[in-house]
């Protein structure tokens, strides 16, 4: 009986609060994320793709071919302390130019922001195998030998080797799946949470977000093409290692209006 | 005056109406279809491409098909499209170069016809010349070294037979016959076509067991340190068996078919082809957009140890200057083996798609 009343006593004191709060009266809006990349300081896009351009941290010159990868789980703490949380995703295809602005499908209330996330490929949670009609169809999947679920990001291209030849990178972001026992394989999250700090949520917002693809070859870990250059897929200390240089990739351009 | 007489022309405007014996007759309405999606195709995938200028109706698929399966749509009534499409060979025709009505051969390798409705990207042929399937279907028939005729012509030949006015009536409102009603009515008839009940599909779905060969071929599959098969050509996921992207697959060191370079003009697109289904490998070979490998062993030995080096080769192409991945030789025998269960004899077989 106690508990019940303090059910009820929570219900009422909830809606009084969202009453008084000023707030509530108005309309819920859509928030529009767009995503730029850089080498550095200097603007990659599509154009920039299949030329060897650009030098790593390593001194080793690399083009790019294929760029994508997938950002999902926005999660929005209003300055009340309430967590708004908007379970989509966004394949974000730089190959082709497609997607690279997001709006979100849900609709979150105007006001004060103190941390606005998403979470650069999915969480355990998210990562369900063959769950997601649209990604599917882009075959954007991980065999389930793998643990199944989706790729985080494929970044593939060439690098020049020791004898200065052109060869491949895929540089594939996954779950990290360690199979030294392959009937007892064992997974870690290697999906990251991008924290753009306090957001101000107003009519027609939008989020400008770059990501610094030269980060995914220097920091913390400078990358050896040499070494690691395909087949990174099942291969445990590389995901992590990506996961790591993944820390510093992404950050806030500006917000506007 | 002029007022009475206005009144008077629209009293006698009001009567003609009214008379039951002057009313245009009423206009028919074709019957609308739902695609019969399988049950894969309905769970993994999202929905196909049906342009809104050309929803589907029972009658403009039965139309289509006459079409598709009609002579008279080449220069001297000797070639239909199932002349180089077969639909007991997955609509393709097992012949390296197909020729056309003067015999003259052509160049590439006739694509087999299936799952286009899911082709989002919408480029169809090899080199993705084509932007929808209505518009790749005005391509044949005035193509010099394929029917050689011209819509006119053809439209006219349509439009004198006894029974396509009437038929085009009921399906488009018109009688009035030209390309791009005949378009329209041949691409509904290929949207139809759907192959998605292959004994893998079976086993996917709990109705049938692979044997080991076969797991161990789609493992291979899988592997990206084996076959790697899976980035460009789908997956369990991904029933289509196709990304339906193009890729340059190490065939060759220098291209005398540029593929998609030829049609947006980007060197960077040399030599790129658009990957093929892997679905009823069984019917279509010769493989490769050119129907290069006679054998699925030819196209196996291709990605292991015949890989070609070129400024475009795609990335995922592995060891490339070792000529490929190095397949043992029991992973090509399961490879091969997994690949023909992804053979769909209902497709074939269908009377919906025989003439």
């Amino acid at each position: 009986m106690k508990l019940k009343n303090l059910i009820y006593l929570s219900f009422c004191l909830l809606f009084l609060g969202c009453t008084n709060d000023a707030e509530i009266n108005l309309k819920p809006v859509s928030i529009t994320f767009n995503f730029s990349h850089f080498w550095q300081s200097t603007a990659v896009t599509n154009a920039d793709f299949n030329t060897i351009k650009f030098t790593n941290e390593n001194g080793q010159q690399i083009s790019i071919e294929r760029l994508r990868y997938v950002i999902s789980d926005i999660v929005l703490t209003h300055k009340s302390g309430q967590i708004v949380s908007l379970k989509e995703h966004n394949l974000v295809d730089v190959t082709n130019n497609q997607n690279l602005s997001f709006t979100t499908s849900k609709s979150i209330f105007p006001g004060e922001y103190t941390r606005v996330t998403f979470r650069f490929g999915f969480s355990n949670q998210d990562n369900v195998d063959g769950a997601y009609a649209d990604l599917n169809t882009a075959n954007f999947n991980v065999p389930s030998m793998l643990g199944g679920g989706y790729h985080y990001m494929q970044f593939d291209g060439k690098y020049l080797d020791v004898n200065s030849m052109e060869a491949p990178f895929n540089y594939h972001a996954i779950r990290a799946v360690d199979r030294a026992d392959p009937n007892n394989p064992t997974f870690l999250d290697t999906s990251l949470v991008v924290d753009l700090g306090a957001v101000n949520v107003e009519s027609n917002t939008q989020i400008n977000v770059k990501m610094n693809l030269y980060e995914w070859f220097s920091n913390p870990n400078r990358w050896n093409l040499n070494l690691l250059n395909t087949v990174l897929m099942p291969n445990f200390s590389a995901q992590v290692q990506m996961s790591q240089n993944g820390a510093n990739v992404f950050s806030l351009v500006n917000v506007t209006p | 005056m002029c007022q009475r007489f206005l009144l008077l022309w629209s009293f006698l405007l009001l009567i003609s109406c009214s008379g039951s014996g002057v009313n245009p007759p009423e206009e028919y309405k074709p019957v609308a279809v739902n695609l019969e999606i399988p049950t894969l195709f309905s769970q993994k995938l999202i929905a196909p491409v049906i342009p809104n200028d050309n929803p589907l109706t029972q009658e403009g698929i039965a139309l289509g098909k006459k079409l598709f399966f009609d002579k008279q749509l080449s220069k001297n009534n000797r070639q239909s499209c199932a002349s180089c499409h077969d639909p007991k060979k997955a609509f393709t025709d097992q012949q390296q170069f197909s020729d056309g009505v003067d015999g003259t051969f052509g160049t590439r390798n006739s694509m087999p016809l299936f799952n286009l409705a899911w082709n989002f990207d919408n480029r169809f042929t090899w080199g993705g010349k084509e932007l929808g399937l209505e518009r790749q279907a005005l391509e044949p028939v005035k193509n010099p070294i394929e029917m050689h005729s011209n819509w006119t012509t053809v439209a006219n030949k349509l439009q004198q037979d006894s029974e396509y006015p009437t038929l085009f009536l009921r399906a488009f409102g018109t009688s009035k016959i030209d390309s791009a009603s005949i378009t329209k009515a041949i691409a509904q008839f290929e949207r139809t076509l759907i192959s998605g009940d292959s004994k893998f599909d079976q086993y996917l779905l709990g109705n049938a067991q692979l044997t080991p060969e076969e797991l161990n071929g789609f493992n291979v599959f899988m592997d990206e340190a084996r076959g790697d098969c899976f980035h460009c050509h789908g997956s369990e996921n991904n029933p289509l068996w196709t990304d339906n992207q193009f890729h340059n697959n190490g065939l060759d060191a220098t291209f005398k078919d540029l593929g998609l370079g030829a049609v947006t003009g980007d060197p960077n697109d040399n030599g790129k082809f658009r990957s093929p289904s892997l679905r009823n490998l069984i019917f279509t070979a010769p493989y490769m957009h050119d129907g290069r490998f006679a054998t699925l062993e030819e196209v196996i030995n291709h990605y292991s140890e015949g890989l070609k080096n070129s400024p475009t080769v795609d990335p995922l192409m592995k060891k490339v200057n070792q000529g490929g991945v190095q397949l043992s030789p029991k992973d090509k025998a399961d490879l091969k083996a997994f690949l023909l269960t992804l053979t769909d004899n209902d497709f074939v077989n269908n009377p919906s798609f025989q003439n």
